[in-house]
């Protein structure tokens, strides 16, 4: 508002460029439309190309032209359902993202909002030591050792442990620089009421963590569900795979079945997308509360 | 207020037993293993072999020193090549534009979709004979810009940016606009007045004020460029010959051959490198914090 009255004072000063000023802004505004698009072209047509071969037969597909398939075979998918053990991945990639990600949203929640209020010198060298995990990378192979001496090796809760520890550095910083917009005010009340600590945590303090518990569960789900390299390293037996990995495995047996490639890969990302859709807000508000912070 | 009884400290047990057991412990008992000839073969018996790991990650006719380069050389320059055109985008995209949301959304989507899917998309497109780049080329009559994408050792690191920055534009992008919005617009406002130009408000401006968005970009960058494995290991397995290894694609191979010690060793060197930039990192972090409080 103050911009456009800004500019009004401007062309008054200057009448005579008023209609050049105008036509350069319309062909600027029009150049910038025409890049935005370019880009959205550029975005969407790999995903438009694998969409549209998943409904081809395997020679059409072959020859990856973004045109209409002459006859939609819609049977690819449930072919691909069928040989891709889709259904058992898609279960095991559920079982993995949700189970993994609730309990380290939980435990992360518990833990960071203890070192948000509680700053003593124990609790603040534990949250940098944490926080130190965002940038070590795992070892798998040592990881695997691990599972081994605890007999979780080859197991799905043995996985599930290892996707929680991972994203435990990530939800804590996340987290806990959300607590500390909580008023301490509400804590000081409850305890004057008689609450406990896991009364108070649970009855007052998780309510108004809703959002940010959102962003971590959103995010981190996603990432289990993307993960290629942990279930690449940890799991042999195939009934044990993510739809990631039967995807990929799916893929070495059959590289010239574009179609059916494609199929699969539609229905590996349509989880993602749905979630992406849905959840955007807090994707975008998780994504970017550091940055506005300084 | 008795903070230790409100606040226990058991609520930080149960994420700190996970993270030390599965995630730290690995990581340290690595640095240890990479000094042993542990091996597939190995049955229990162990041995400390020194620093013989090391010796042969640089001296073995595998060119695995190489491995390292790369991978340092991904960090730089995919940081490079996405983080100047996302602050340009984000700084198109903060302006009034029809649709500004609507791109937002698209440019973007493709940072949440799995690695392993868009490195298979990426395959089919830049394949010689009848990827769909190629093809676009030669519809355009480009056929001099038709290039074997992923086979020829001039062009293969090129595609492989060109993906990942397919990919992480928008993430970039997304983080960059959260730091413009923070920034008032009275300062372009009194700056126009002056008779800046967009450079002189990108330079005194936009820059200053975005250090907040440039650090966590830049911090999830190095991060995740130290260590890339999905997108290379589905677009090239390190192919062409090795040209496009990096250190953790060796590591697989290493690790799937069942040679241990040496996969540990490579993970060490990882590990060393990401900890000294980690550490400098939080260090740089923790005095902000004081300097908040």
């Amino acid at each position: 508002m103050t911009k456009k009255l800004h500019q009004n004072q401007q062309t008054k000063h200057n009448p005579v460029l008023r209609p050049t000023q105008h036509r350069a802004r319309i062909i600027q505004t029009l150049l910038k439309q025409l890049f935005c698009l370019f880009l959205t072209l550029l975005v969407i047509s790999p995903i438009y190309l694998v969409f549209i071969n998943s409904f081809k037969t395997k020679g059409e597909a072959a020859r990856m032209s973004i045109a209409l398939p002459t006859e939609w075979h819609f049977e690819n998918y449930t072919k691909v359902i069928e040989d891709g053990k889709l259904i058992q991945g898609f279960t095991n990639s559920m079982t993995y993202s949700v189970l993994s990600t609730a309990v380290a949203v939980l435990l992360c929640a518990m833990a960071a909002y203890v070192m948000c209020r509680n700053r003593s010198k124990l609790n603040t060298m534990l949250y940098y030591f944490t926080i130190c995990g965002l940038f070590i990378p795992v070892n798998f192979v040592t990881v695997m050792k691990v599972l081994q001496t605890l007999r979780l090796a080859e197991t799905r809760a043995g996985l599930i442990l290892v996707f929680t520890s991972s994203m435990i550095p990530f939800c804590v910083f996340t987290i806990k620089s959300f607590v500390s917009s909580v008023p301490v005010e509400l804590d000081e009340a409850a305890v004057i009421d008689g609450a406990g600590p896991l009364q108070l945590f649970f009855g007052i303090i998780i309510p108004l963590l809703k959002p940010i518990l959102a962003t971590a569960f959103i995010l981190e789900f996603m990432g289990v569900w993307n993960d290629f390299i942990t279930p690449l390293y940890l799991t042999s037996k195939s009934s044990m795979w993510p739809m990631n990995l039967a995807v990929y495995n799916f893929f070495g047996k059959n590289a010239s079945y574009w179609n059916l490639v494609f199929a699969d890969i539609m229905l590996t990302c349509l989880p993602v997308i749905i979630i992406y859709l849905l959840g955007q807000k807090y994707i975008i508000s998780g994504l970017t509360s550091g940055a506005v912070k300084e | 207020m008795k903070k230790n009884k409100i606040y226990p400290i058991w609520f930080i047990i149960a994420p700190l037993i996970l993270y030390i057991v599965f995630f730290l412990t690995p990581s340290l008992l690595g640095v240890w293993y990479s000094f042993t000839d542990w091996n597939v073969r190995s049955k229990g018996i162990i041995n400390f072999i020194g620093i013989d790991n090391y010796i042969q990650i640089f001296t073995s006719n595998i060119d695995y020193s190489s491995g390292i380069l790369n991978t340092l050389k991904f960090t730089l320059i995919s940081n490079i090549v996405k983080l100047i055109p996302a602050l340009f985008l984000a700084i198109l995209l903060k302006e009034k534009l029809k649709g500004k949301n609507f791109y937002r959304t698209i440019f973007y989507l493709p940072s949440i979709l799995p690695f392993l899917v868009i490195g298979l998309i990426f395959k089919s497109i830049l394949n010689f004979n009848d990827g769909l780049l190629n093809a676009a080329f030669e519809f355009l009559h480009l056929d001099f810009m038709k290039q074997k994408w992923l086979s020829d050792l001039g062009v293969v690191w090129k595609s492989i940016y060109g993906v990942d920055a397919w990919r992480g534009i928008g993430y970039v992008m997304t983080i960059f606009l959260a730091g413009l919005n923070a920034i008032p617009s009275s300062y372009y406002e009194a700056a126009s007045i002056d008779g800046a130009n967009f450079f002189h408000k990108l330079r005194y401006i936009t820059l200053p004020m975005l250090t907040g968005a440039i650090t966590i970009n830049l911090v999830f960058g190095l991060t995740y460029g130290l260590k890339v494995f999905d997108i290379v290991y589905v677009l090239t397995n390190g192919g062409p010959g090795h040209a496009t290894e990096v250190l953790t694609t060796y590591s697989y191979q290493l690790y799937a051959n069942g040679a241990y010690g040496m996969a540990t060793a490579l993970n060490t060197i990882l590990f060393l490198i990401t900890t000294v930039l980690g550490v400098m990192i939080v260090t740089y972090m923790s005095k902000q914090e004081v300097r908040n409080d």
